[in-house]
């Protein structure tokens, strides 16, 4: 009876009865389907950007150097959206529903400057007609709609600058959680060399050049897991490597301390020099910060490998080490530079506000008497008058501190640009060159000598990547057109890096596995992004707009515009539910809801973490 | 088996015969064989042609040449695969994987990269990991026992038909 049963449910694929067709129909969409889902993730695979350029390399120079080329391209994704952001809602509303070039006068080239608008020195600089158009915050007017949408600018500006950042932090917080997650796989799998040796080839492989990059790839593979199995056999004679690391880190911060006070010592010298008057002194006196600076970034750090040779811990975490020194190094520099200037920057800017804000009443009155002259010399005492018709080239302009230091920060980031590139040809494409030709005429061998190839130096290039974000993340609230210009460097950078990489470094004498997880650049990077968004913050909370140029021009803070929506855009409800919210007494009690959250989910992480790790016991 | 009979006659059009009815008894000598485009660029070819050839000389007759794709196809149950692999990797066909043998695969694997010293830390280690028996060498039983854990090893042995 049960036979029975049975017979008739698989009917069809016993070959027997009616059902037969069908299941003979039914297997094959089965195999048409299981092929069409292993195509698509082929597809989907070949679609990554960059993969062979970045597999390539990860077979010749092991995954350390590929780890910072998949963090470039990361980079890479990230800016691309912040791009989209800002051309999308900020610069193509701008351009195509607002008013054009030349009908305001905060949207023209002023007539003195007319002359050398156009010419490609003052376009290089990012002024006269770059100045002037939607690249920079100074061209936006601060219409609240705009257009038949009624699209709101002032608002879409804000907002755009607001979650540019708020995206940031979101997608660095969320990769760092995932990557914790990949962390806690651990590799220490048994069978480890057993299955590289006798399952890593593979034996589809037809073409030739894959069969290369296949045999670099499995020499690297073992290398990297010989240097794992070296560090874990060394004997330590505990007591001499404590001591050791002690001295190397007592080192470490002797230098630190010593770049950090000749900095100072430098800028107070500079400072006396300029009371002196700059003529008396030569070029270095001149330019002796810049350059004590820039040394310093080129010496410090090769003495902070020397150090490191001393603490002899697993290659990968003399990585970190690296870094984290560099790191500090720069924040240091960059800290007591800003420090030593402070008094002079304290007076610049109380200087400078002061400054505004009389220039400010000034333009304003030259302004009305300048009208006036146009009425034939009366000065009317309420201005019912029509408005004459003047040429916005001719209105004189007051001083738009936004769009300077938009301007700022986008020539930081191309002369930035160009000094990598151009260190990247010189230090590492002619040193090849040179090594390679001129070795047949050289008294000692220069490619196992000095200067021999280049190794590809992973933390110049991770902590260059990390502070270029960081100037973006700081500079694209007052020049929306930041974020393009990165996507546009980070695309030249990489194919130029990965041709540099292939053709002119060689691998690293111990090749060493980078940690799955990229959390520490991640870390980095987060500190960066806090550090950038500070300086912004502070700006729209505490300084008044210009009052002639941009989107939130005429307000007395930036983010009044909020304030602004609030009371006309949504109904009245919306407003009072808004100040019921705002007050501290509900506030207070979520800020406490919010930190419980927090500690319970920290709790039942840790739990599930060391559920997972009994269970992986268990299958052992 | 008609593709595959197509394959095997276009290596030597003038041997092959296209009439097997009386079973006639032709091998196909290494050399030719190795130079098939899947093959070529194999770094253990001679030894797969070996393990497949009744001879033990590499000269493969038809129903080798079957047999050979047909394990290496994706429709070969996992157990048979091992069998072949192990096969493959017994350099000197004594049903072991001695330490001699560790060192030709990993110096083919690698193209003799690597240096003596760092061969010689390799076979140790991949002979502590998978030795079950601790006789110094990997018999059949440690072989598969090490492989049937290994997640890449179907993936990597098969080959699309």
């Amino acid at each position: 009876r049960e036979a029975q049963i049975f017979v008739d449910k698989f009917e069809g694929a016993l070959g027997k009865g009616k059902g037969k067709k069908f299941y003979a129909y039914k297997v094959m969409m089965m195999k048409k389907w299981m092929k069409f889902q292993r195509d698509f993730e082929n597809f989907k695979t070949a679609c990554i950007p960059w993969e062979m350029k970045i597999k390539e390399i990860e077979s010749h120079f092991g995954s350390s150097v590929a780890s910072y080329f998949i963090f470039l391209r990361w980079m890479y994704g990230i800016n691309m959206i912040l791009f989209g952001l800002t051309f999308g809602l900020v610069m193509v509303p701008e351009a195509l529903m607002g008013k054009p070039y030349g009908s305001l006068p905060r949207k023209t080239v002023p007539r003195a400057e007319e002359a050398t608008a156009m010419n490609f020195a003052t376009l290089w600089d990012f002024s006269g007609l770059a100045q002037y158009s939607v690249l920079f915050y100074g061209y936006y007017n601060n219409q609240r709609t705009i257009g038949w949408l009624k699209f709101r600018m002032p608002l879409s500006y804000f907002l755009v600058g607001v979650g540019t950042i708020g995206y940031s932090f979101m997608i660095v917080i969320r990769t760092m959680a995932k990557n914790a997650n990949d962390d806690g796989g651990g590799d220490d799998t048994s069978f480890n060399f057993s299955w590289k040796m006798f399952t890593s080839w593979d034996y589809l492989i037809g073409n030739p050049e894959t069969a290369d990059n296949k045999f670099a790839s499995i020499t690297t593979s073992f290398k990297e897991a010989i240097v794992e199995e070296q560090e874990s056999r060394k004997e330590e004679n505990i007591h001499l490597t404590r001591f050791l690391r002690v001295l190397a880190n007592f080192l470490a911060l002797c230098t630190l301390a010593g770049s950090g006070y000749l900095i100072f010592f430098v800028v107070r010298r500079s400072q006396q020099f300029a009371l002196e008057g700059l003529e008396n002194y030569g070029w270095w006196e001149r330019n002796e910060v810049n350059m004590v600076m820039s040394l310093l970034g080129m010496f410090c750090p090769t003495l902070f490998d020397v150090i490191s040779s001393l603490e002899n811990y697993h290659p990968r975490i003399a990585l970190r080490w690296q870094l984290g020194r560099i790191f500090a190094l720069f924040l240091g520099n960059l800290y007591t530079f800003i420090i030593a200037l402070m008094d002079e920057i304290n007076l610049k800017a109380r200087y400078l506000l002061s400054f505004t804000l009389e220039e400010e009443k000034i333009v304003k009155y030259n302004m009305t008497i300048w009208e006036a002259s146009l009425y034939n010399g009366t000065i009317p005492e309420n201005s019912t008058a029509p408005p004459i018709q003047v040429d916005p080239a001719d209105v004189p302009r007051g001083p738009c501190w936004e769009t300077m230091v938009g301007q700022e920060f986008v020539r930081l980031t191309v002369s930035d640009t160009m000094t990598t590139y151009i260190t990247i040809l010189i230090g590492d494409f002619l040193r090849a060159v040179f090594v390679r030709f001129f070795n047949y005429c050289w008294c000692w061998d220069l490619e196992y000598g000095f200067p021999s190839y280049s190794e590809f130096d992973i933390s110049g290039n991770v902590l260059g990547l990390i502070f270029n974000q960081g100037m973006i993340w700081m500079g694209s609230f007052y020049a929306p057109c930041l974020p393009a210009i990165n996507v546009f460097r980070l695309h030249t950078s990489m194919y130029l890096q990965c041709w540099a990489v292939m053709c002119c470094n060689v691998p690293q004498e111990r090749v060493f596995k980078a940690s799955r997880s990229n959390n520490f650049y991640m870390a980095m990077l987060l500190f960066i992004l806090f550090l950038s968004t500070l300086p912004v913050v502070y700006t729209v909370v505490s300084i008044p707009p210009s009052f002639d140029c941009g989107p939130f021009s005429g307000k007395t803070r930036m983010y009044d515009v909020i304030g602004e929506t609030l009371e006309l855009d949504f109904p009245s409800w919306f407003g009072k539910v808004f100040g019921y919210a705002s007050n501290p007494g509900i506030i207070l009690p979520f800020i406490l809801l919010m930190v419980l959250s927090l500690y319970y989910l920290n709790a039942t992480s840790k739990s599930y973490k060391e559920a997972n790790l009994e269970l992986k016991k268990k299958l052992q | 088996v008609y593709r595959l009979h197509g394959r095997y006659y276009e290596m030597a059009p003038n041997v092959v015969p296209m009439d097997y009815t009386r079973d006639p008894d032709v091998k196909l000598p290494m050399q030719l064989i190795i130079n098939m485009p899947e093959l070529k660029e194999n770094p253990f070819k001679e030894r797969i042609v070996e393990s497949f050839s009744e001879d033990g000389e590499g000269s493969l007759s038809f129903n080798d040449f079957v047999d050979m794709f047909s394990v290496l196809s994706e429709m070969a149950p996992r157990e048979l695969k091992a069998i072949y692999a192990f096969k493959i990797y017994d350099f000197n066909t004594d049903n072991f994987i001695c330490k001699e043998d560790l060192e030709k695969t990993l110096n083919k694997l690698t193209r003799e990269e690597l240096t003596a010293e760092e061969i010689t830390l390799v076979c140790e280690k991949v002979i502590e990991e998978a030795d079950m028996d601790g006789d110094g060498k990997l018999g059949f039983a440690d072989f598969e026992n090490m492989i049937s854990k290994a997640p890449d090893f179907l993936r990597y042995y098969s080959k699309k038909k």
